[in-house]
């Protein structure tokens, strides 16, 4: 059990101790204080960042970008991206599933958490707590991805990084809406969720792979399904997608070509005979962190080659080193 | 259990064991005290029962610092109400599965043959799924309770609707019951699954979760919530004793020993439905209590209702207590399910007894 009775000096000298490690955490960001309203639109105070606790990946990634790693303790299973997050910091589940005595055993100064953590009675209860609990938007619109930088920006103190990284997502955006404009038939993607049993997993409306391939200026060939669903057979001729998207993970259960040709049906469209399945990486492709820009850069890149847009650099997916500091920022 | 009830009852001779029963009954009770502590003593946080006072003179006199305001809110806010929870969920469900073993004299029996898990479930899903879109108008001004009340309505509907089926001619009869029941049952679970077809990610991850059950989500007034439910089966349960005792011969013996059968079957299905919606709607699906908990009685103190009924209970409120110390701490920070950690617990310890014991009071 982790109950351990400490008596006397021995409490008192642990106290001390910790007296100690909150004031040396205190001359990191000496005399730090800031109010924010967040999507709850709860007034935050915020004073101390020295033991952050992050829900949602695209918060961590966010915080990774801004570089405050060093002060996350913990991060919920979601936090994906960049990969040493969930290797170097404390684990407190999914961020749909938290406990509350969990996170608060992590003795954070902050919770910063997205909009969708629960389940709600907990999410009450940390909210409850003297820990400031600042909520952000968990909306995955591009002027969302935006303010949502600049919103964990100014609660962690780096306005100006923030402003940097926002303002580069927003080009990136940008970029995007003029390219989309010049295209005049757009390509019919479909989007392979995972291929098993001789049957696709696609995905549909309401889907992160269905925002990104409008993004990217595509039209979804499943847009006519709501979510993730499986097609086989005629339904997947009937879809005739010109291109296919699908994502990298290796090992056995990858989306290669011949699975994907495996089945049936599959084979018979254009995208197959022609060639046309795009490999990306999934966290990358629908984590819609700040990244989410470039994923759709590079997606546009990769299904429009006469377009001859300039893939997005610095990030192609692959996890940052922690010596590469800020690839977003470096624009 | 009142002690007159278990005075009058004098259908079933005395047996040796019956003589450990008031033995049994307080060693039970005792254990699930010791559960009580351990459930209000261990965390994540390692706060322990040491720092009640400073956290209960912090709730009545204020906090003057944070440290004594996070040990009021872990002990008074978050463990509280989860112990008093657990017990409540373990108690129901293990006295209502008992209830149902007896009236449908079936080993197999659970509260599930009465509809109330399947229409709580499809409820749950449908506020899960549709709580954002169709059902939001519905769902609103109940706000982080719409969860909980959703499931238990729907629970008392999908019973109510099979104890007209099965009460049309004036008569409850079982087997109309069962047949309905399995009906029924897989209506709502088709129902639940095209809900779950049409979810997103998010959604499926939600209703996935819920199906395994949690006490995570305990709070004040969740608690307020059942101890309506958990009087109404303190006080119907006893009654019931003695006609449950007349079952384990027969329906028709029961009613020759001179048991009002038609009162009785109504009395356990109310008594069963609304505790189990109310433990369903509080801590989502826990399996494996309603069943497991009333055999190990059984094998361990016999099937004389006086002893499975209060035996289930305080052996239930044990059982679902210990699976949550574990949940809450094994995977820390992070929590587990709490019917993975009761099957994990539960089915090695009751496989044991039934090898070493055999099947008690069925077969």
């Amino acid at each position: 059990m982790t109950a351990t009775v400490f008596r006397g000096p021995v409490r008192g000298a642990l106290v001390f101790l910790l007296f100690l490690l909150a004031g040396w955490g205190g001359q990191a960001s000496p005399s730090f204080a800031v109010t924010v309203t967040d999507a709850a639109g709860d007034e935050v105070e915020v004073t101390d960042l020295s033991r952050i606790v992050s829900i949602g990946g695209d918060v961590t990634e966010i915080l990774y970008a801004l570089d405050k790693q060093d002060q996350i303790i913990a991060v919920d299973t979601t936090s994906q991206y960049p990969a040493e997050a969930l290797q170097e910091k404390e684990e407190i589940g999914y961020m749909r599933a938290l406990s509350a005595e969990g996170v608060l055993s992590m003795n954070p100064t902050v919770i910063i958490a997205s909009a969708g953590s629960g389940p709600p009675e907990v999410v009450k209860l940390l909210k409850s707590s003297s820990v400031p609990y600042v909520e952000v938007t968990d909306d995955t619109s591009p002027e969302a991805v935006a303010d949502k930088v600049r919103f964990v920006a100014k609660v962690v103190g780096e306005d100006e990084k923030g402003e940097k990284l926002a303002s580069s997502v927003e080009e990136d955006f940008a970029v995007l809406a003029e390219q989309r404009e010049k295209i005049e038939t757009p390509v019919r993607a479909l989007f392979i969720l995972s291929v098993g049993d001789g049957k696709a997993t696609v995905a549909g409306k309401g889907t992160g792979a269905d925002s990104i391939i409008a993004l990217a200026g595509a039209e979804n060939a499943a847009g006519s399904m709501t979510g993730y669903k499986p097609v086989v057979n005629e339904a997947a001729m009937e879809l005739a997608p010109d291109a296919i998207v699908t994502m990298a993970h290796g090992g056995p259960m990858s989306n290669t070509l011949e699975k994907i040709k495996g089945v049936k049906g599959m084979e018979m469209t254009p995208a197959v005979k022609n060639d046309r399945v795009i490999t990306m990486d999934g966290l990358y492709l629908l984590g819609f962190g700040p990244r989410a820009s470039k994923a759709a850069r590079a997606l546009m890149a990769e299904l429009y080659p006469e377009l001859d847009i300039a893939k997005p650099e610095g990030d192609d997916g692959h996890h940052h080193k922690a010596e590469a500091k800020n690839p977003h920022t470096e624009k | 259990m009142s002690v007159e009830s278990a005075e009058r009852v004098r259908t079933l001779p005395m047996t040796e064991r019956a003589r450990l029963v008031p033995r049994f009954l307080a060693a039970s009770a005792v254990i699930l005290l010791a559960a009580a502590l351990l459930s209000l003593s261990v965390g994540p946080t390692g706060i322990t029962l040491t720092s009640l006072p400073r956290a209960l003179d912090a709730a009545w006199f204020g906090a003057d610092d944070a440290a004594t305001a996070r040990e009021r809110l872990v002990l008074l806010d978050i463990r509280l109400p989860r112990t008093l929870i657990g017990m409540f969920v373990g108690a129901a469900l293990a006295v209502a599965g008992a209830m149902m073993q007896g009236l449908f004299r079936n080993p197999l029996a659970d509260p599930g043959l009465i509809g109330v898990s399947a229409g709580a479930a499809l409820a749950a899903v449908a506020t899960i799924v549709l709580g954002n879109t169709v059902l939001a108008p519905f769902i609103e001004p109940f706000g982080i309770y719409a969860l909980p009340i959703a499931a238990f309505l729907g629970g008392a509907v999908s019973t109510t609707i099979l104890v007209s089926i099965a009460g049309r001619h004036g008569q409850l009869a079982i087997g109309t019951l069962l047949l309905a029941g399995i009906a029924l049952g897989a209506l709502a679970g088709a129902l639940t699954g095209l809900l779950a077809f049409g979810s997103d990610d998010r959604e499926l991850r939600d209703l996935t979760l819920w199906s395994m059950g949690s006490l995570g989500g305990a709070s004040w007034p969740k608690v307020f919530a059942v101890i309506p439910f958990g009087l109404l089966v303190l006080v119907v349960a006893p009654k019931l004793i003695r006609a449950l005792n007349g079952f384990l011969l027969g329906e028709a013996q029961a009613f020759h020993l001179g048991v009002n059968v038609e009162k009785t079957k109504r009395l356990a299905i109310l008594a069963t439905a609304a505790s189990v919606g109310a433990a369903v709607a509080v801590a989502g699906v826990i399996g494996f209590v309603g069943i497991v908990v009333p055999h190990v009685v059984r094998i361990i103190a016999g099937p004389d209702h006086r002893v499975v009924l209060p035996g289930s209970a305080l052996l239930g409120a044990t059982l679902v207590l210990m699976a949550d110390v574990f949940a809450r701490i094994v995977v820390r920070p992070a929590e587990l399910p709490i019917g993975i950690v009761m099957a994990a617990i539960g089915a090695p310890v009751f496989l044991h007894l039934v090898l070493k014991r055999g099947v008690g009071g069925f077969g």
